[in-house]
């Protein structure tokens, strides 16, 4: 599939849902007005990754409401392939993102920036929404287009004296629809479809293929990577959502990726949500994700420039991983203080085991202990803990 | 671009109707339960877009989970 064809008949039919959803008549409404302060720490694969963040959305009138987000990462640690070939880093993400929501009658129209500042990496996201209820609201209809500008770097110094050589640019387009489905008085669905287009610089900087190299004490080198400079992808995810007899909800999920880098992904979710009275909801989740490798993939290549196309980033890898996860939200402020009507405290923690079915852990053993390609394969657990404090005025 | 036409076409018929006389078959009064927070896609916005962030940094899939970061998750 050329991505020029499916930007331009994607553009065509945008430009003439554009103009049906703006006929449509009827009346939505915004949601309340928040403020969410967020905190999260991520611990596996030798990293650690902790998040702040900070939202507010605001009604201005019943037709317009503005929504800001600040958001700060910060990194330390180094993954397995930085522990095979480079020092440890330090690092620090910032995203801003702002969005503005435009309500007439029943269409909701979205507009939103975000941009991402990190040392070597800087990203620019502009993204146009519409939303429509139709069919006595039981269908709602979504399509959002979306713009990514990306400049990728890479640190040649260390971790406290940075020297960051720019690499190039990376342009990322984004085109979804998602439609949601009143089915039953207990039942809904959901359909999501998303078409994304990449070109530009596309390989991660701080990763390395490897090549047998019988001269060398491992039995390998190092070398760049070499990615193909266009990339689609396709995914479609389809869900239901169903109220059981007593007050609980039951969800799943299944999606499909495919791209043109010949990655096929299959991802499996499980959610149960179980309300105590109007005090408490406990939410707890299962999933399950497979995926195969790309087709300029491989562990270990045969000599330097063996193709024209290589890579060994462990997300091109085929991996399976498996996610248990928990959720408490706890109600307070039931009365409201002060400007706050009611408030939510909710704690979120998530065990990841992550297992590559091609990607071998090349760390360094110290003396050689293995034949090249006969390393163990890499598997690690990650958790993520995320806590965070909703206030409703 | 073949694969992308029906699911188009399915999505332009759905809009062209959206202001027809088509009644219900889930009134409004029956509704309650569907309103029930618990019912809700997506709670909490910046939790699940938090998630996708780093699954999206590890796995070679990414789209139609209805949120969206941004930053490279390099390393």
């Amino acid at each position: 599939m050329k991505v020029a064809a499916v930007q331009r008949i994607l553009g065509r039919v945008a430009a003439v849902v554009t103009l049906l959803l703006i006929r449509a008549t009827c009346a939505d409404v915004l949601p309340d007005d928040r403020a969410d302060l967020f905190y999260s720490k991520y611990s596996g694969g030798g990293m650690d990754i902790t998040g702040e963040s900070a939202a507010v959305n605001k009604k201005f009138t019943e037709n317009i409401a503005a929504q800001v987000n600040y958001f700060v990462d910060h990194v330390s640690g180094a993954s397995i392939d930085v522990l095979s070939q480079a020092s440890q880093i330090r690092d620090e993400r910032i995203q801003k993102s702002g969005t503005l929501e435009f309500v007439h009658d029943k269409t909701t129209y979205t507009a939103s920036y975000t941009g991402s500042v990190e040392r070597d990496y800087r990203s620019d996201t502009a993204s146009i929404a519409m939303k429509q209820d139709m069919f006595g609201d039981l269908t709602t209809l979504s399509m959002a287009f979306a713009n990514s500008v990306d400049k990728v770097g890479e640190n040649n110094g260390t971790a406290f004296v940075p020297l960051i050589t720019w690499l190039g640019h990376a342009q990322s387009r984004s085109y979804d629809i998602d439609w949601s489905q009143i089915l039953t008085k207990n039942l809904i669905a959901g359909v999501n479809f998303n078409v994304i287009t990449d070109n530009g610089y596309l390989a991660n900087p701080y990763r390395s293929i490897r090549y047998l190299d019988p001269g060398t004490p491992k039995g390998y080198s190092l070398g760049s990577q070499v990615y193909p400079d266009t990339r689609t992808s396709t995914a479609i995810q389809g869900e239901l959502k169903y109220f059981l007899p007593y007050r609980a909800a039951i969800t799943g999920s299944f999606r499909y990726f495919r791209d043109t880098w010949s990655i096929v992904g299959k991802t499996f979710e499980v959610d149960y949500t179980h309300p105590i009275s109007n005090v408490w909801i406990l939410e707890g989740r299962f999933r399950y994700y497979t995926q195969n490798h790309a087709d300029f993939y491989s562990d270990l290549f045969q000599y330097a420039d063996e193709y024209r196309f290589e890579g060994r980033d462990q997300d091109l890898a085929a991996q399976d991983n498996y996610t248990i996860g928990a959720k408490a939200t706890y109600a307070f402020l039931p009365n409201g203080w002060k400007m706050f009507k009611r408030a939510t405290v909710t704690f979120d923690a998530s065990r990841i085991t992550f297992h590559y079915k091609d990607f071998t852990d090349i760390k360094d053993y110290g003396l050689p202990q293995y034949q090249p390609g006969s390393e163990p394969l890499y598997q690690f657990n990650a958790t993520v803990y995320q806590i965070y404090m909703s206030m409703f005025f | 671009m073949r694969g992308l036409r029906p699911v188009l076409l399915a999505a332009i018929v759905l809009m062209t109707a959206a202001c027809s006389n088509m009644q219900p078959w889930v009134k409004p009064y029956e509704r309650d339960k569907l309103a029930d927070p618990i019912m809700a896609w997506d709670r909490d916005a910046i939790s699940s877009g938090y998630l996708d962030h780093i699954r999206e940094a590890r796995e070679g899939s990414r789209g139609a989970t209805g949120s969206a970061g941004g930053g490279c998750g390099c390393n």
